[in-house]
């Protein structure tokens, strides 16, 4: 092999090393480097650890942490409608692939226009709370949006609506490459829903479930900014009760104009989106090797 | 209809009438007048008014809105396409050195949030002007992109069968020929899954958006709504109308092209 041949795959390869350089590695570099120095413009003296005494000592902080950790809540309602949705769409009901056209809207929506939405129908006046009403349950007309104890609960709905149409679609497709022999043997023995639910169906899916509450749990610790950013007014409101992680970088960097500080939270999240690299691969490689046997 | 199914189809008709009804609150509110919404905001409109709409797109540069989203997903595609399609075909048909090790770290870095890039990014984009470009835009997003296009197309072009490589280079045609007329025609499943997964991504994104493109005459429609929203608070079936208009596009290619979508949309979440 003569060397422009050696050289060839190199090419190939370039771009896509400098893209990655530039929006990446770049980056991953400097936040490092910003989070122990004061910055002021592009760059400014090193300060040792002050930047993360700040940010570990400000409330603010800590509560958007307890916010993202607050949201994981939703995860085992995600999953739960997922599979009873799914399940019941597997057993191929009358007209079972246009349910399965429209329970897949809610993940075609973008979030901020979905988030307006769903704003205006939360508001305390608005449809949602006229239809509670109606119905005699006036103590669940909550204020959804303008009270801070109930803003951060209104976009874990928002996120469950959404979010369960990604599992449903997911569980669905896991569903469908099983081997169905096993299941109509199931049912000439005549094991009814639930049995045939729990017992011969739910096993063959431990795979594609951990896979979905390994990625819900990546998206719902760092990328909800499109939810929280309509929901609160662009402000993480009302008051501080829907910051979370991601509004705080934005905030120390674009408000308070404070890099350095923006950067130290954001090595935060990276080192934990790193500690979630492991067991998402891993559930990635074990829902693939499901779907192969 | 069995008797028996009838539990199993009320739960899916509740199920799915929990997924439409925002669209269609959004589509029945949008066209009531101001004094009809606030008398009745649940019931179906008395008339059929369209001046909402008429109103939103004299008021605010919905269109123009769209045309930035359409730029940059066009310019970032593109992008993100040319430079994934040449180092997955290097990647999972030739052998050099560093070749497993390039693609697990771009692979992993598919779990970065993009919010973690975002300081050191617009501090340089700060100092030399690239704040509220489309190029700068354009890369970042093409960036953002690239690692999961790169991850797909690898595992791809893998299962193109040899053969076929063997006896195009017996015809001499070169690596860059091959890769041209043999495995991109070959790939266009996995293409198409891709355009449909980044262009959506790109289109729906708010977080790159509100910080990279703060010039009005910049903003894209995920942004502008975002603010427009703000500004007619008060002004529901308003509002609504313009998040009509926002969702339209979406919602009509889903209609056409939902097996794609479908398809689409479930690569993309499983990077």
């Amino acid at each position: 092999m003569n060397r422009l041949a050696r050289l060839t795959p190199y090419l190939y390869v370039l771009p896509l090393i400098a893209l990655l350089l530039f929006v990446f590695g770049y980056p991953l570099v400097r936040i490092f480097e910003f989070s122990f120095k004061m910055v002021r413009g592009i760059d400014g003296p090193w300060i040792g650890l002050r930047n993360y005494q700040l940010v570990l000592g400000q409330d603010l902080f800590w509560q958007s942490v307890l916010h993202n950790l607050q949201l994981l809540i939703a995860i085992p309602v995600m999953v739960l409608i997922s599979l009873l949705v799914s399940i019941l769409l597997y057993e191929r009901v009358a007209g079972w692939k246009l349910y399965r056209i429209i329970v897949f809207v809610p993940f075609v929506l973008a979030i901020p226009i979905i988030a307006v939405v769903m704003k205006r129908m939360f508001q305390f006046s608005g449809p949602v709370n006229e239809m509670l009403r109606w119905m005699s349950l006036d103590f669940m007309a909550l204020d959804w949006i303008g009270s801070s104890d109930v803003a951060l609960w209104t976009v874990m709905i928002l996120i469950i609506w959404r979010e369960s149409a990604l599992g449903i679609i997911l569980f669905l497709a896991r569903l469908l490459s099983l081997d169905e022999a096993l299941i109509e043997a199931a049912k000439l023995e005549g094991a009814n829903w639930w049995q045939r639910a729990r017992y011969i169906i739910l096993p063959q899916m431990r795979g594609i479930i951990e896979f979905y509450v390994v990625i819900s749990t990546i998206t719902l610790l760092s990328a909800v900014f499109a939810y929280v950013f309509v929901i609160g007014g662009g402000r993480g409101g009302p008051g501080t009760s829907t910051v979370v992680v991601e509004f705080y970088i934005f905030n120390a960097l674009i408000r308070g104009s404070l890099p350095g500080i923006a950067s130290a939270a954001s090595v935060l999240l990276f080192l934990v989106s790193v500690a979630l690299i492991f067991p998402l691969f891993r559930a990635r490689r074990r829902a693939a090797q499901d779907e192969v046997a | 209809m069995r008797l028996a199914n009838l539990p199993k189809h009320a739960v899916l008709l509740f199920a799915s009438f929990l997924a439409l009804v925002p669209t269609a609150f959004m589509i029945m509110t949008a066209m009531k007048t101001e004094e009809e919404y606030a008398v009745d905001k649940i019931g179906l409109p008395g008339a059929l008014v369209f001046d909402n709409f008429r109103a939103v797109l004299v008021d605010s540069p919905f269109l123009w809105w769209m045309l930035n989203s359409l730029i940059l997903v066009t310019g970032a595609v593109l992008l993100s396409t040319v430079v994934s399609c040449l180092a997955a075909y290097a990647i999972a048909r030739m052998e050099f050195r560093g070749r497993n090790l390039l693609l697990a770290i771009s692979t992993s870095l598919m779990a970065v949030p993009p919010i973690v890039m975002i300081v050191p990014l617009f501090v340089l984009y700060s100092r030399i002007g690239m704040i509220s470009t489309y190029q700068g835009a354009i890369l970042i997003y093409a960036g953002l992109i690239t690692p999961f296009s790169v991850y797909l197309l690898t595992t791809f072009f893998r299962t193109v069968p040899n053969d076929l490589f063997e006896s195009a280079r017996m015809d001499g045609a070169n690596d860059f020929i091959i890769l041209l007329k043999i495995v991109l025609p070959l790939s266009a499943p996995a293409l198409v899954t891709l355009l449909v997964v980044n262009s959506l991504y790109v289109w729906n994104d708010l977080l790159i958006a509100i910080i990279f493109l703060q010039d009005d005459a910049k903003r894209t429609l995920m942004a502008g709504i975002s603010v427009f929203q703000g500004r007619y608070n008060n002004q529901v079936p308003l509002t609504m109308a313009g998040m009509v208009i926002a969702s339209a596009p979406m919602l009509i290619l889903y209609i056409i092209f939902q097996k794609y979508f479908i398809r689409g949309l479930m690569a993309g979440a499983i990077k």
